[in-house]
């Protein structure tokens, strides 16, 4: 069994179904497991108090926010290059999955931030890049909406997702730059103090569950985009005939 | 019932954490629901669609 | 070389006949550069304080607001596809045009800067490094912009998405024209702010016009 014999849509169809199920029974588990870890297991920090365990879901989304970022310019790259159908479904569906997470990990993070920092935001350069991430995502949504012709969106979004995923490092340097210029206010970092292996677990599960739960609706949304242009070609099909 | 008042305090911090929390969770389920509900809709269309379409051709023949 | 040059002569030419749209955006610069005082108040020292950071946000607002110009009309018309058939490689087509729109916008921006510095009470120090920067950085304005313009040519009233596509990408030209400026102003160095602005313009002349011909040609598909 080849690759190929993956990508054809109809053998992809058949195993993202498998897979769906087994990743979301996965992601349920994980979710459970993960949330008995960080509210009840972990210990509270010397520090922090129990405020730390907001940890155990913003550091896990700020990941998600990353690693869909990558998913969706890797998918786009072999989308352009090798212009196979399902490298579009599979950056079309990352997309509000990874603009999830970037909300999720600017929210969670505002709520950390109030009692360690004493305001819901403060101009630092990881919340900063993280905020812009999300205008990111959100110009990439755009772009796929806007585009009538689903053919001419998938390429015009696939070039944006390139251009930006260029800019990223340079957007994350240049705001990395501006904040050393304009010493921040906080007081306590957020990485805070070293990582004590007792919140380790809770973290790695957590992590596991949203990658679970990603890929859960990841191929989803494939199935679903999938379904809807063979609708679209069924009905173009009536139309010409 | 100390413990559960306790549990939910959160050392003070009940309410920052709670709320992170519940975001997280409602954010993921609002986008779990909306993907599969929109995934079977599609699948029920796309049989309907079919099922019509072979109808047609039997009605044909 | 010759058809590109004879491209920038055209656009140009297009832009004097019509006068408007150039004008516009300059006029757009200065208006929203009025706004601050009105704003946050007249005293001097604040105006000078946020003065760089002003003039390089209104500056970003009016170049996108000219990025439209850039394709859609000779899309509409047809003259873009000419362009494109026409065997001159897209990139440089599409860089010719760029070059076009960086002299009718970027380049009047430049020069009305340090007259909106004086209103802004801006420190005597830091006009070189505001021109220097405007020279620098607005040219990276219009080549990112550029992909933006081509992204949304086929999106009927692309205004707003383009600049959602558009702005995120300015940061990094917003954030060292400024720190230059600032840089200067403090009575710092302004090198290594100017020189990283530098190579972002630098790294920006290739590959712009490069993914902008790539969008341009999807859109005409």
């Amino acid at each position: 069994m080849s690759m190929h014999y993956f990508a054809n849509p109809t053998h992809f169809t058949r195993l993202a179904g498998r897979i769906q199920q087994w990743a979301g029974g996965l992601a349920a588990g994980l979710l459970i497991a993960g949330l008995y870890l960080a509210l009840v297991v972990a210990p509270a920090d010397y520090q922090q108090g129990e405020t730390v365990r907001i940890m155990f879901v913003h550091v896990p989304s700020a990941w998600m926010a990353l690693f869909c970022y990558s998913f969706l310019a890797v998918a786009s790259a072999v989308a352009l290059i090798w212009k196979h159908p399902l490298a579009d479904m599979a950056a079309k569906a990352s997309a509000p999955i990874g603009a999830g997470f970037t909300f999720l990990a600017l929210v969670t993070g505002s709520l950390w931030g109030k009692p360690m920092w004493g305001t819901w935001w403060v101009w630092d350069a990881r919340l900063t890049s993280v905020l812009i991430l999300f205008f990111l995502y959100l110009g990439y949504m755009a772009l796929w909406q806007a585009i009538e012709d689903s053919q001419k969106a998938a390429k015009a979004a696939a070039v944006l997702a390139l251009v930006g995923a260029v800019n990223v490092p340079i957007i994350k340097f240049s705001v990395d730059w501006w904040n050393t210029l304009h010493q921040p206010a906080s007081v306590l970092r957020m990485d805070g103090p070293a990582i004590h292996p007792s919140m380790l677990w809770p973290l790695l599960v957590m992590a596991l569950a949203f990658k679970a739960y990603f890929v859960t609706l990841l191929l989803a949304r494939m199935r679903m985009e999938l379904n809807l242009r063979r609708i679209r070609a069924l009905r173009l099909a009536d139309r010409t005939s | 019932m100390e413990r559960i008042v306790e549990f939910m305090a959160m050392g003070g911090y009940g309410t920052y954490v709670w709320p992170a929390f519940g975001v997280v969770l409602a954010v993921m389920a609002l986008l779990w629901f909306a993907s599969m509900r929109g995934w079977r809709k599609s699948e029920l269309d796309l049989r309907a669609l079919r099922e019509s379409r072979r109808q047609e051709e039997i009605a044909k023949e | 070389m010759k058809p590109l040059i004879s491209i920038i002569a055209r656009d140009l030419r297009l832009a004097v006949r019509q006068g408007g749209a150039t004008l516009l955006a300059l006029v757009f610069f200065v208006l929203t550069v009025t706004l601050f005082p009105l704003g946050v108040g007249p005293e001097p020292a604040i105006l000078a304080r946020i003065a760089p950071g002003v003039l390089w946000v209104a500056a970003l607002l009016a170049a996108m607001l000219s990025l439209d110009r850039l394709f859609q009309s000779d899309f509409e018309d047809g003259s873009l596809e000419q362009l494109v058939l026409s065997g001159l490689p897209v990139g440089g087509v599409v860089l010719a045009k760029i070059i076009a729109h960086w002299m009718t916008t970027g380049f009047p921006l430049l020069l009305a800067a340090p007259f909106l510095a004086v209103l802004l009470n801006m420190n005597g120090e830091g006009f070189t490094a505001l021109m220097l920067t405007m020279l620098i950085g607005t040219p990276a304005l219009s080549l990112i912009g550029a992909i933006g313009a081509a992204l949304t040519l086929t999106v009927r009233r692309g205004g707003v998405l383009l600049s959602l596509l558009v702005l995120p990408l300015y940061i990094p030209v917003l954030i060292f024209g400024v720190s230059a400026i600032d840089a200067a102003v403090h009575g710092l160095n302004a090198k290594p702010h100017l020189l990283l602005l530098a190579a972002l313009t630098v790294a920006c002349l290739p590959l712009c016009p490069w993914a902008a011909a790539a969008a341009v040609k999807l859109s005409l598909d």
